[in-house]
This record gives C-alpha cells, sequence and structure tokens, in this order.
C-alpha cells in the first residue's frame, strides 16, 4: 500500500506537530513514538497517557434479534449481558480458529457496538454481513465516523472528571466498574465512555463523533499538565499490553490459533448452546488442546522476538508470539506458544541463531491494575 | 549537518580517528530510529576482525541492529558504560555514547568511508 493511500484520524495532524514518528499501521498512519517508548510507556504505568486508536473498528448492530444473533457469532455469552455492560470475546471460525478477539458493548435493550481490530475490520464487517438475517438485526460500520480516544493510568479518573462535557457527571464516571460504559449526548453526537483498556492499568475510552476527537485530545492534553499526561504511541501501547499479557491479534491469536490455546478459555463458554467453532473447541477440550500460551523470561538480555524457536533440548517446541524488554519489569521476556507436553526445564529460545536459555514464569507478568487500587503495589510474577 | 570530525557509513555508523585509533559509534539518524536502545552485546577487546564483520548488537524495545565494523583491525576497548547504560546510545550517540575503539589494520580503508557532507547528502541534506 502506498502511503496516500493510509488514512488519517482526526488527530493525526496533532501528531505530527507534537514530535510523532508516524507509520503505517493497519492501513492508518498512526503515530508509534513521540519522546520514546521508554518514557510513553512509564508516563502510562505511573501517571495518566492519552492514545488515538480511532484506527479501531465500531459495528453497531441493533434490533429485537441482535443479542441472539451476535450470540450465535462469538465464543462469549453476550446476550445476557445488560444494557451498559462490555463483554470481551473472540469471534471463532467453524473450525475454533479465532477470527478475531473485539469487545461487545450494550448500548441499550436492543443496540449493541462490536468494537475489532482495525487489523481485521474488513474481514470481520464481511463476516457480519454475510451472515445478517433478512430481518430483525441491523448493522451499520461506524468506523469511519467514530473516533477513539483511550485515557489509561492511575490519574486517568482524575484527568477524565476534569473534561468540561464530564464535569457534571463525576459520580458516573466514579461509578464505572471494569467493562462497564455510559453514552451521553455530546457535542456533535454521541458519546460512549467505557472502563476499558489495553494496557492493564485503570482508565477509559471514550468513543466520540469524529469531529469531538481534536478538542476534547486538546482539552485532555491541557487539563492534564499538572498530572504528567504524556500521548502514547503504538509502540508503548504494545509494551503496556505485553508485560500484562493481552493478546494481540497477528501475535498470540490467529485464524490457525484456538481461544482455549491462547489462553482466552475464560472468554468461551462452552456450555452456551450454539456458536460459531462451537463443536471444535467442545472436541479440543475434551482430546487436549494442542498447544499452550507460556511466559519465558530470558536469560541475559537479549530480545527473543516473534517467531523466535523455543527449544525442549534439541527439539522445537514452539515459536515466540510477542517478546521485547519489559520496560517496567526492566527484563527481557517471552510470550510463547508450545506444544501442551513440553517440559518445564531445559528450555531455550534460538535467538538469530543462538542459543539463549530460559525459562517458564506465570503470566501475566504484571497483574493488572484495572480493578481496585489503581496506585496497588505489584511484585512480580515468578 | 553530521560534524564533520570523522567518517560515516551506509549503515549509520561513524568512526573519528585518534592515531592510528579509530572509536566507532551509531550516528544520531541511526538512535533516533532504533528507538530507545535497552541492550548493547559488544566484542571482547583484543579480538581481530575483518571491514563489515558483525561484531555486536544493539537492541531497542522494537528492533535489533547489527554492528558492522566499518574498518579491520583489533578491538582495543570497548564501552563498558553503553554495556551498563544502553540509554547511552540514545542520549549521545556521537560522543559518550560511542561502542568500541579499534586499531585499524589498513588506514586505505577510510578512504572508502563518507565524509560529513556526503553522509549529509545521504541523510536527505
Amino acid at each position: 500500500m502506498s502511503d496516500t493511500a493510509l488514512r488519517t484520524t482526526p488527530l493525526t495532524a496533532w501528531h505530527r506537530d507534537h514530535g510523532a514518528r508516524m507509520v503505517p499501521f493497519a492501513g492508518f498512519e498512526m503515530p508509534v513514538q513521540y519522546e520514546g517508548v521508554l518514557a510513553e510507556h512509564a508516563a502510562c504505568r505511573d501517571r495518566v497517557g492519552l492514545f488515538d486508536i480511532t484506527h479501531m473498528g465500531e459495528i453497531e448492530v441493533r434490533g429485537p434479534g441482535a443479542g441472539a444473533w451476535l450470540d450465535g457469532l462469538v465464543a462469549n455469552r453476550v446476550a445476557k449481558s445488560t444494557p451498559g455492560k462490555i463483554v470481551y470475546t473472540p469471534m471463532c471460525r467453524e473450525d475454533g480458529g479465532v477470527l478475531d478477539d473485539m469487545l461487545i458493548y450494550r448500548l441499550d435493550e436492543e443496540t449493541w457496538l462490536v468494537v475489532c481490530n482495525a487489523s481485521n475490520h474488513d474481514k470481520i464487517t464481511a463476516w457480519l454481513e454475510d451472515r445478517l438475517p433478512p430481518t430483525g438485526v441491523a448493522m451499520e460500520d461506524q468506523s469511519d465516523t467514530t473516533a477513539l480516544i483511550a485515557v489509561q493510568g492511575p490519574d486517568s479518573r482524575e484527568l477524565l472528571e476534569r473534561l468540561s462535557e464530564l464535569a457534571g457527571r463525576a459520580d458516573q464516571v466514579a461509578a464505572l466498574d471494569f467493562y462497564t460504559c455510559f453514552t451521553l449526548d455530546g457535542p456533535h453526537g454521541r458519546w460512549v465512555v467505557s472502563r476499558t483498556g489495553y494496557t492493564g492499568e485503570h482508565g477509559y475510552e471514550l468513543y466520540l463523533p469524529a469531529d469531538a476527537a481534536l478538542p476534547v485530545w486538546e482539552e485532555l492534553v491541557a487539563a492534564g499538565e499538572d498530572l504528567g499526561v504524556a500521548p502514547i504511541g503504538l509502540a508503548a501501547r504494545d509494551t503496556l499490553r505485553f508485560e500484562v499479557c493481552y493478546c494481540l491479534y497477528g501475535h498470540e491469536l490467529a485464524e490457525d490459533v484456538s481461544p482455549l490455546e491462547a489462553g482466552i478459555g475464560w472468554a468461551v463458554k462452552l456450555k452456551k448452546e450454539a456458536f460459531t467453532g462451537r463443536e471444535a473447541l467442545v472436541a479440543q477440550k475434551r482430546d487436549g488442546v494442542p498447544r499452550r500460551l507460556v511466559g519465558l523470561e530470558i536469560e541475559g538480555r537479549a530480545i527473543a522476538r516473534q517467531d523466535a524457536p523455543v527449544l525442549a533440548g534439541d527439539r522445537e517446541v514452539g515459536r515466540v508470539t510477542s517478546g521485547t524488554f519489559g520496560p517496567t519489569l526492566k527484563r527481557p521476556l517471552a510470550l510463547a506458544l508450545v506444544a501442551a507436553d513440553t517440559p518445564d526445564g531445559d528450555l531455550a529460545v534460538d535467538v538469530r541463531g543462538k542459543r539463549v536459555p530460559c525459562r517458564q514464569v506465570a503470566i501475566p507478568f504484571l497483574p493488572a491494575r484495572t480493578k481496585g487500587d489503581p496506585r496497588a503495589a505489584r511484585t512480580l510474577s515468578e | 549537518m553530521v560534524p564533520d570530525d570523522r567518517k560515516y557509513t551506509q549503515e549509520h555508523e561513524w568512526v573519528q580517528m585518534d592515531g592510528d585509533v579509530g572509536t566507532i559509534g551509531v550516528t544520531e539518524f541511526a538512535a533516533g530510529e532504533l528507538g530507545d536502545v535497552v541492550f548493547v552485546e559488544l566484542p571482547d577487546p583484543g579480538g581481530e576482525f575483518s571491514q563489515g564483520d558483525t561484531v555486536g548488537t544493539i537492541e531497542s524495545v522494537k528492533a535489533v541492529a547489527d554492528l558492522y565494523l566499518p574498518v579491520s583491525g583489533e578491538i582495543v576497548e570497548i564501552n563498558e558504560a553503553v554495556v551498563d547504560s544502553p540509554e547511552l546510545v540514545n542520549g549521545a550517540p556521537m560522543d559518550d555514547g560511542w561502542l568500541v575503539k579499534v586499531r585499524l589494520g589498513d588506514q586505505k580503508e577510510l578512504d572508502q568511508l563518507m565524509d560529513a557532507a556526503a553522509y549529509n547528502d545521504l541523510l536527505g541534506g
């Protein structure tokens, strides 16, 4: 794809004006970093960060049959959620492979918002359109008209409450539990405010009409100056999610990986009567899951990156799905999809032809602080 | 404009001569492209290498780069400060963030490297 074909967000010019390095990502021109990945990562862990994640896809699904229809397409249970609730779920193929992982918001009795990865947006909209029933459900792709700003970090609530549009709604913001949302009729149209995120920190996401994005972003930057608010690029978004071991599509998740293998079996409700992929996943659970996602601590300081082979003795038992230096944990770590019978001992990773010893450690590497005290002390996994 | 007191390579490294010893590092541009450096692996002093040999690696959060020796010779010193504090590569790539010092085997190799003006052109002026 040529640069000219890249899509922008309402904040693209702001990013450029504020020193961001822009990169192509899922068809968008997005900021990968501003000040530097380590500083941005720390800003989110310690204070509060702002993320432009407008590239994400938003598909509204509504109608009397919407809940039941979605329930038949995704692995988690969504029809039983109540307005204001959000569910994380994989959407699978018939063979159980993951098409995408997504959030599904129940905005009111008959309105749902499906939030999918930018890289899978076209595939998911086509998948849904192909399965749309003749009556009872309507879907509308709102991705082009919706901006998405994430406000993440221990000071995120303090900052969000300073936003003029939410000043009179401090009680509502305070009352938001993890994975809940409220909507409001704000400037330029509907806003959705949710307590969600991809950093492992206490945080919020704001779905805004595109025209509202720049003024809100600028207001957050100005209002959060004393809090040390920082804009955060995709590079730190990745290291933040990596340390708390949230799956990233294209890394831990793919069409040839089942959600049971990737460690998100908690979001798969096999007791649900029917959903695409259920039979395959039931069989996989019965027969044994062939691979599992493990955490690896790499000896020394070399970094085992995606696709690095994992070795048990001389046998290749799997591949690294994500690997980097954990900025908060200050060591090289990796997530890997390995054979279920992989032994605990004598493990190594092949880092560009060099055998580097590693050991399995519990995941997540770093516990999330999405619930409870946003500044809770954290101990490292062993 | 980059400093004109040293030579540069296509791989965005620099060599600054003092007698027959060249100090080698990566340029500001390379450091910026890599992003935050978290690990630098350097060769043991005493080793003899040829021009173009891979003698180390520079890992950033997002990427890894090989360190190529721009000139043949013996490694006489490595920058232990950079091994302990890899962020020096980002903070001061052109001075305190130097990587290795090499006693050149053949000073004529320097003629193959770019001067500041040529490197500046490579960077797009």
